[in-house]
């Protein structure tokens, strides 16, 4: 029998100014979302269950990047998105444009296991919801007073940020943050992240990625997306093989630059490098994080039909957690 | 100096029987937009370029399922997608939901040069376009009295169809003709594509992959979707990766079943396995297509760096052309 091994993360590209208590709360959260996908492996639940709980549990949360809690479109409305894939036949589902629908990651396993296609976006994917009874709510519901302060910032800067979170005591505009992180951290001024100095950066994206004890792997990520982003645009994490990733060998899921994961094809490179090199786990995550990303900044998870778990990353810190069958258990954030 | 080469394509899983005459226009067809692209490569354009314009071509021609002529809706309209990648620095724009845009490939690649992301769907596409200034026509422009009757038997036969072309002389109900496929060719009767008998099954997407003579290499994909698809289904022909891929060493279309090519990352796995395997261009096509695709019907177009062009598919026949910088040229349509 397999031994199991989970892995969640809350985002990559971490401001290295989070307030103490900020990166305490992020912890806190990342711990208890962990617990609800250990709690159901060793219950013996299969993994493409267990994804979809623990990214419905980030999703709920509004501390990260997801269902409640998104960054919100240059028009101040939330757009989700989200993708799931089962390692048993790379069978996938995934959503865009979802404004109503409380668990986006759910409505990507329903496209996956009740509709005739793989991907479904906008008006489509709000219709499909409902024919299928899944829970809606106001596109209020998602919205933060914290996220409505940053997009508000966002616009001055006239810029788009992933999604910065960090609490604006004393500063008036992006610009002044800025310019402090300038004056005060020189050696982290040139650190710039999707055009926004990451003083003012913030991670995005929420996953998770599960070997159960059958050795099938599972992986999903569910997003709101850049903060002041265009209606309509659509980011890494609901495309298969860029996002997310699941297949006989592993289970990977991403987090950063969107543009940059998407011309890599992150999520695949990592299994593919696993089966046409013959390189181990944690190696083809180290090889496509160094060798691949070229310029961009991005993190992801990653776990192994062997029951291992690795990560990766190559910006300041990522929001991650994993757990193994032999009771071994973290959460961090920094290198 | 490098060697130019250029593959197209107008769709993968061809009925066996469609008759002579239309198998002529669609040589024809082929052959004139292969010259298109000709014509510029002799001239010294980029691969970027290129693919553009010939993929503008056969958007432009109703003949095939993209841009006009595009497969319908089961609401009857039509929502076009596609995607394109230069292979130098893989940048990459796709577009989703397109429904007045003249030309969807030319929004795509506008999305890439022209806004700060990489994928626009739906309204935000449409948004865009109008900002850019792109041409745009009322979604009636794009629909053919062909497609009108192929959905009206879509849905007598309660089907999603890839889109079927094949003039129903005879025929009132697909039914109809799925029961005379079934006794009057018996080795065909278990060819079953997207869930529909292939004796009414026609092809659908096109696309375009060059290399031009600085070495430089690029891709790009249109399509309708399927016929009688659901209101914002997405399919593989813009999501990169999976439909359209380039790189450094090689430039992929694909066509065919898109579940199956989302799930096998198809694009991308054919440059993955040159990259991580060394395997040359037609080599790593067969291998793709014939251990990847697992159960999925699907084909592709390549060009390699070197000037190769290659072709693959494992379901009867795919429209395609190539031309490379000695004079070769061909079109053709099966095996």
């Amino acid at each position: 029998m397999a031994r199991w091994a989970i892995a969640i993360h809350g985002g990559a590209g971490v401001d290295p100014n989070l307030p103490e208590h900020r990166q305490e709360e992020a912890k806190r959260v990342l711990a208890r979302c962990l617990q609800v996908g250990v709690d159901l492996l060793r219950a013996g639940a299969q993994a493409l269950d267990v994804v979809e709980a623990v990214v419905r549990e980030l999703e709920t949360d509004p501390f990260f990047n997801s269902g409640r809690g998104s960054a919100l479109t240059r028009a101040g409305t939330v757009e989700m998105e989200a993708s799931i894939m089962d390692g048993r036949g790379r069978r996938c589902g995934a959503v865009s444009g979802v404004s109503t629908v409380k668990s986006p990651v759910s409505l990507a396993r329903r496209v996956m296991d009740k509709s005739p296609h793989s991907y479904l976006a906008f008006d489509g994917a709000e219709e499909f919801a409902r024919e299928q009874g899944l829970e809606t709510v106001d596109n209020s519901y998602f919205i933060t007073e914290d996220n409505v302060g940053m997009l508000k910032l966002a616009k001055e800067a006239g810029t788009i940020l992933f999604d910065y979170r960090i609490p604006l005591t004393g500063a008036d505009t992006c610009s002044a943050l800025a310019g402090a992180a300038d004056s005060s951290n020189p050696h982290k001024a040139g650190m710039v992240m999707n055009g926004l100095p990451i003083s003012v950066y913030a991670p995005e994206t929420v996953g998770c990625a599960v070997v159960d004890s059958s050795g099938a792997c599972a992986a999903a990520t569910s997003t709101g997306g850049l903060m002041n982003k265009m209606t309509g645009r659509i980011g890494d994490s609901p495309l298969i093989g860029s996002g997310t990733y699941a297949c006989g060998a592993c289970a990977v899921s991403c987090t950063g630059e969107g543009e940059a994961i998407i011309r890599c094809t992150l999520a695949r490179d990592v299994a593919a490098v696993m089966e046409y090199k013959g390189l181990p786990l944690q190696q083809a995550v180290d090889y496509c994080v160094k060798e691949r990303l070229d310029e961009g900044f991005a993190g992801l998870i990653a776990v192994s039909s062997a029951g291992e778990v690795a990560y990766g990353f190559n910006c300041t810190g990522m929001f991650r957690g994993c757990a193994t069958e032999d009771g071994f258990m973290e959460v961090g954030i920094w290198e």
